[in-house]
């Protein structure tokens, strides 16, 4: 069996800083990291590897400092890495983006063997748009799971797979065919650590790296800023409310007594709105 | 009416090819919203869309449409009733007993091909794991852009659609345009946009339309439907009165100090995205932009800062109470009421000091 796991490097948002005064994107040392979703994707297909065999290609499309995460990866436990950067993509939106990957996708699958499952996280912690994987899913004509919790069973002979799929108001036990896109939800399997070994091997292993054309990518024009339907006009902080939180003085009162009068000071209505609602509790 | 003498200076770059729509897209006209229907009822984003959509639809002077896709039967008739009275002009309706669970196949099929024979300019969908699962595919399928989680929904002076999102994990917001390609997609999540009054009105003009597929045709089969046994925690979106705890409250055992608030005051509990990155508490429970939105009536915040990507979260909560040690916390910035103090201990506190109000408040009610 031949699984693409697709990650993507992103900065580690928890440290992203706003400049006070210019509101721009302060990126200049901040550290990347592999999007957290995705490693709950990659994990899940390294136990299906580990279970049923076959191999575990992980793919990225990023700039070449992108190869850092893809070796994280292999130390983790992927068989291979490739590595999708050509100054084409610069500026894709997740349509061009899905037209890339696709791309190379399609060029794994002739160059290491068919591809039977392309697993990716729900989303990013950039972008949070969870558009790429359905994107890529549509234009690769793969059958499209996505939130999924659990691969429950594989059958490689029969081609099937059964998964439970997160839905509005619970969850949905689906069966479907190979080959198939498996987005797969956060916190729903435990991420193994990488080995001594793996990581020994990592730092040796050759990362594939492919432009645009080395991954087969037929029209250049779908690609990048130009491949973009979407394109961003204005980027901007959001303006303060005109008004300024009102602090509450405890004027010998205890503070939360204060602050309850407060509220119903401000809300009037609530009071008896709370009084419901704490009845049915 | 005299003509001007040149054409007007175009703008450079990408800005003036925002001018030239393609011949093709130029008969793209109205308004669409996906109404969500998933086991017989409709999701509630779908009418805030209709909000949305009604007002972008006016600002145009085009239609809104409803787009309902679902099985045959009253729950798709109800939902068709419905979207009238939360002002479709009309509606496009799939109905087709094979569409009964949402199927990823199936709905894209049944709206794409709806939006290649009746052309939409814009369509609207929920940020739901049912919308997002759609949308995604349906914009691939037409090769247009579609816009995630916006926050807010505008017309331009030429009537193109911006669509404003936070961007960069929601420290900034962007406004994003779809150039040159029809429909113009968006999705929204769940309370965001404000719920519209609903106002009776009969069924208007109704459009049925075919799937076009029998069930041997779609590959992926429905086993089984699992329903959640804890309904409390899809309700923190829709919930009156929540509470809060992030950063501030220094321990994972100190959130029950929230929890004990909400118990008290029959409020839902939540936090920042930290405490879930912590492990402190489970995923459903984040509130913000990465989490769910909310718009109680009241909203309590207790030890969180306040990033933009939780306020995208809170904004549209009637009243804000925020309690904090740091005076400067950009909580503050949004907040209606604040608390410049310790959290941990003036949790426990509040918690006993509502639980007697309510409480008297009982007495007085049977009293009188």
């Amino acid at each position: 069996m031949h699984i693409v796991v697709c990650i993507k490097q992103v900065p580690d948002s928890a440290q992203i800083r706003v400049h006070p005064v210019t509101n721009t994107i302060m990126r200049q040392g901040v550290p990347t990291i592999i999007n957290p979703y995705d490693l709950f994707a990659l994990e899940e297909a390294l136990r299906l590897r580990d279970e049923f065999g076959g191999e575990v290609t992980v793919l990225t499309m990023g700039p070449p400092t992108a190869e850092d995460s893809l070796r994280k990866a292999l130390t983790i436990g992927a068989n291979r890495a490739v590595l999708l950067t050509d100054r084409f993509f610069a500026g894709s939106d997740t349509l061009a983006t899905s037209y890339a990957l696709a791309a190379a996708i399609r060029k794994i699958g002739s160059t290491f063997g068919a591809v039977d499952v392309v697993f990716t996280g729900k989303q990013t912690i950039d972008g949070d748009t969870a558009q790429v994987g359905p994107g890529i899913c549509k234009r690769l004509d793969f059958l499209q799971l996505t939130y999924v919790s659990k691969v429950s069973s594989l059958d490689l002979e029969a081609r099937t797979i059964e998964v439970e799929r997160r839905s509005e108001g619970g969850v949905q036990v689906l069966r479907s065919n190979l080959p198939c896109l498996i987005t797969m939800l956060e916190g729903t399997n435990q991420v193994r650590r990488g080995s001594m070994i793996n990581a020994l091997n990592a730092a040796r292993a050759e990362v594939v790296k492919w432009s645009a054309q080395d991954a087969g990518v037929e029209d250049i024009q779908k690609c990048g800023l130009r491949g973009s339907p979407t394109v961003v006009k204005r980027v901007f902080a959001p303006t303060p409310r005109a008004e300024k939180a009102k602090v509450v003085e405890a004027a010998g009162q205890p503070p939360a007594e204060a602050l309850i009068d407060e509220i119903f000071k401000l809300r009037p209505k609530l009071e008896n709105e709370m009084f419901e609602l704490a009845r049915g509790f | 009416m005299s003509q001007p003498a040149k054409p007007a200076p175009q703008p450079a770059g990408r800005a003036a090819a925002k001018k030239e729509l393609p011949e093709h897209f130029k008969a793209y006209k109205h308004v669409w919203v996906f109404i969500e229907q998933e086991r017989g009822h409709v999701h509630p984003v779908s009418w805030e869309l209709m909000g949305s959509g009604r007002r972008l639809a006016d600002k145009l002077g085009v239609e809104l449409a409803a787009v309902v896709i679902g099985p045959t039967g009253d729950a798709t008739k109800a939902a068709v009733a419905e979207s009238f009275c939360y002002g479709a002009d009309l509606a496009y309706v799939v109905a087709d007993d094979v569409l009964t669970d949402y199927r990823n196949e199936s709905y894209t099929k049944a709206l794409t091909d709806l939006v290649n024979t009746h052309k939409p300019e814009i369509l609207l969908l929920g940020a739901t794991t049912l919308g997002r699962d759609l949308a995604g595919a349906v914009a691939t399928t037409l090769l247009t852009g579609l816009t995630a989680d916006c926050t807010e929904l505008e017309v331009d002076s030429d009537n193109s659609l911006a669509a404003t999102r936070p961007t960069f994990g929601g420290s900034l917001l962007c406004t994003i345009y779809t150039l040159n390609f029809r429909p113009q997609m968006a999705t929204v999540r769940p309370r965001v946009m404000a719920m519209p009054e609903r106002v009776e009105k009969p069924v208007g003009r109704v459009i049925e339309f075919p799937l076009g597929l029998v069930e041997a045709d779609i590959v992926t089969k429905i086993l089984a439907f699992v329903p959640d046994r804890d309904k409390a925690t899809s309700n923190l979106a829709y919930a009156d009165i929540v509470v809060a705890g992030g950063l501030g409250l220094a321990s994972p055992e100190n959130f029950q100090l929230v929890r004990q608030l909400a118990g008290v005051l029959g409020a839902e509990y939540g936090c920042s995205r930290p405490l879930v990155q912590k492990g402190w508490v489970s995923a459903d429970r984040q509130i913000g932009q990465t989490g769910k939105t909310i718009r109680p009536k009241l909203y309590i915040a207790a030890g969180i800062s306040g990033a933009i990507q939780h306020r995208v979260g809170v904004d549209g909560s009637d009243l804000i109470v925020a309690i904090n040690t740091d005076k400067n916390a950009p909580i503050f910035d949004f907040a209606h009421l604040a608390l410049v103090t310790d959290a941990i201990r003036l949790l426990p506190a509040l918690t006993e000091a509502f639980r007697k109000r309510l409480s008297a408040h009982t007495r007085d009610r049977i009293a009188s």
